[in-house]
């Protein structure tokens, strides 16, 4: 089980408040992204669930119990570090040990649990090396280990891939995705990027200075974004968005557009502007477009083999289905 | 043109270096040559450097006059004694300082520090009529407490010094892996901390192993270390340069021998943190 609640959990430091009383729900299994910008809180509030800082207000519920005052060794919750935070005069088989060593756990149990958890994470051939001598994703690895052995009620990963490089990434992003697809434990990661809160969510959070703007699946956040800054945070290019005189022929303060909503000619359509960068993927190409009002640049997705260059005049037209619309007080307008 | 110029600089600094090496080390150099002279060569002006009459017979002399062993097994004791039982106590205050620090965690180390800057003179008085109220006057164990409370501020400081190179998040880990205080002290900061609590030990060794004044006044003759069994030679029966070079010598060479095998962990110690 790993049914994790927070009630009105608020977080002060000193006198600057990080987190405004807030409450969430993850039911057990889930997969819960904390997403936001860098300095939003995200961090903290993780943090806050493992026990490693106090709450200033509020409680924190673990499969119903009341977790607030808990140290974080009572919790049952395993955390992956952004650092890997590995014990560096250990081996690999001594770190994944560890917990269970704490544990108290017979010792034919531990090795057991070793074994099958180094076979599951490719580390079988390390685990007597020092984590000095394994590479980022191999210490990746092990931290993961450290982490499954224990069999914790929830997972806590914190950023666990931004030391990583970009291929390898991809790789462990889909890694952990395996890893909860087979052992369907409650995990939450912190991430401030968009693309692995949108790939491996089944339920994402997004934060901004400490308030939860939006919660929901990723297709939910997408498509329905609840304000503006949800609309601007999720999808990446960003979405288009619009104020002044565009907007208010909608009957809206802003409006959003996506990229790949648009379409792009060079001889008709509702809006006039030049073309700016054009990102070429292959598959598709992504142009800023200068020149249209309230929106400067306006980033465009068109196919891979489309053919413009820099200077020239291109018209574009919005689908008018796509639109969102948002309020003076950046809420979406339904 | 630049090259020889960083040459010529470079053979000038590796000789002032040496220079202020060897002014360093002459009084020690002078003190061991002196022990081998007879009372008049010691006392020869113009002063004999080299050529002279060795003789080890002021060695056989004090060797015979005084008690060595129960000297130096004194000043293992002391000085082994207050370092193990500083390290002891000063683990957790710098652990608790370096990850755990309040807003006037600064200012209690500096006020610990500040102890050292009073002579310690000042607080004979009180501490020595203290020990005559406990009986601990004269007392090896009293004497090593005493040394353990005048080197804890340093002790403290240099830990945690290299406590704070250790990243906090490790300790994290070990607490979210159910370690409590003990475990995470135990198993995770000290063993990576073992460079830096290594080099603690042996600086601390070495500064209670040389401490003066308290060993002199508190001590008489049962619990008195190698520095009172260099100054009996001193006073009584006027001066003897060469009895008292050789004492010295006998004193000194333990923590010689043990400062020259170890020196690569002082300085790394001593530098420790300098350059990331």
């Amino acid at each position: 089980m790993g049914q994790i609640q927070l009630k009105q959990v608020q977080k002060k430091f000193g006198e600057v408040e990080v987190i405004p009383p807030l409450d969430l729900e993850i039911n057990d299994g889930e997969f819960v992204v904390f997403v936001g910008p860098s300095g939003c809180g995200k961090s903290t509030l993780l943090r806050l669930i493992a026990g490693l800082e106090d709450t200033t207000g509020g409680n924190i519920e673990i499969d119903g119990a009341d977790a607030t005052d808990l140290p974080p060794a009572k919790r049952r919750l395993a955390m992956v570090f952004q650092s890997y935070a590995l014990y560096p005069h250990m081996s690999v088989r001594k770190n994944i040990a560890f917990p269970m060593k704490m544990a108290k756990m017979p010792e034919e149990e531990q090795n057991r649990r070793i074994e099958s958890a180094a076979k599951a994470l490719n580390l079988t051939d390390y685990l007597d090396r020092k984590p000095g001598q394994l590479s980022g994703g191999q210490r990746q690895r092990v931290a993961i280990g450290r982490a499954i052995v224990r069999e914790p009620a929830a997972f806590l990963f914190d950023e666990p891939l931004s030391n990583l490089d970009a291929a390898l990434r991809v790789g462990m992003r889909m890694e952990i995705g395996e890893l909860h697809k087979k052992l369907e434990t409650t995990m939450i990661y912190v991430t401030h990027d968009q693309v692995e809160a949108m790939t491996m969510a089944d339920k994402i959070v997004v934060l901004q200075a400490g308030v939860i703007e939006q919660v929901g699946s990723p297709l939910e956040l997408y498509h329905t974004p609840r304000n503006v800054f949800v609309a601007g945070f999720i999808g990446s290019p960003k979405m288009n968005l619009i104020e002044g005189p565009e907007a208010a022929k909608h009957g809206a303060h802003t409006i959003g557009i996506r990229p790949e909503h648009t379409e792009i000619s060079t001889t008709e359509g509702l809006w006039e502007g030049t073309v700016g960068v054009a990102e070429h993927l292959g598959s598709d190409t992504f142009i800023h477009i200068h020149g249209i009002e309230g929106c400067d640049p306006m980033t465009v997705r068109a196919s891979g083999d489309v053919a413009v260059k820099h200077g020239d005049t291109v018209y574009l037209t919005p689908k008018a289905d796509q639109i969102h619309k948002f309020g003076t007080d950046g809420l979406r307008m339904s | 043109m630049a090259r020889s110029v960083t040459n010529q600089r470079k053979a000038i600094n590796t000789a002032a270096a040496w220079i202020i090496g060897l002014l360093i080390f002459f009084p020690i150099l002078w003190t061991i040559l002196t022990s081998f002279k007879t009372e008049a060569q010691a006392i020869a002006d113009p002063p004999l450097f080299l050529f002279f009459d060795w003789t080890t017979e002021n060695y056989s002399t004090v060797m015979e006059r005084s008690n060595y062993g129960r000297f130096l097994w004194n000043s293992i004791f002391i000085a082994g004694g207050s370092t193990i039982l500083g390290i002891i106590i000063a683990i957790p205050a710098a652990w608790s300082m370096a990850f755990v620090p309040s807003r006037r965690t600064k200012d209690i180390l500096l006020w610990m520090l500040s102890t050292k800057m009073l002579p310690a003179v000042g607080v004979l008085y009180p501490i020595y009529l203290l020990f005559i109220q406990f009986g601990l006057l004269d007392n090896v164990y009293g004497l090593t407490f005493i040394l353990m409370l005048i080197n804890l501020p340093i002790i403290v400081w240099m830990l945690y010094t290299y406590f704070r190179e250790i990243p906090g998040e490790i300790l994290e880990a070990a607490r979210m892996d159910g370690a409590g205080l003990k475990s995470e002290i135990l198993y995770v900061l000290t063993p990576m901390a073992i460079p830096g609590i290594a080099s603690t030990l042996l600086l601390n060794f070495i500064l209670a192993w040389n401490e003066a004044f308290w060993t002199l006044n508190l001590t008489a003759a049962k619990a008195a270390p190698l520095t009172a069994f260099i100054a009996s030679y001193s006073s009584p029966e006027g001066l003897f340069y060469a009895k008292l070079s050789a004492a010295s010598t006998m004193a000194i060479a333990p923590i010689l021998i043990m400062g020259w095998f170890s020196q690569k962990q002082l300085v790394r110690g001593l530098t420790f943190g300098a350059v990331k």
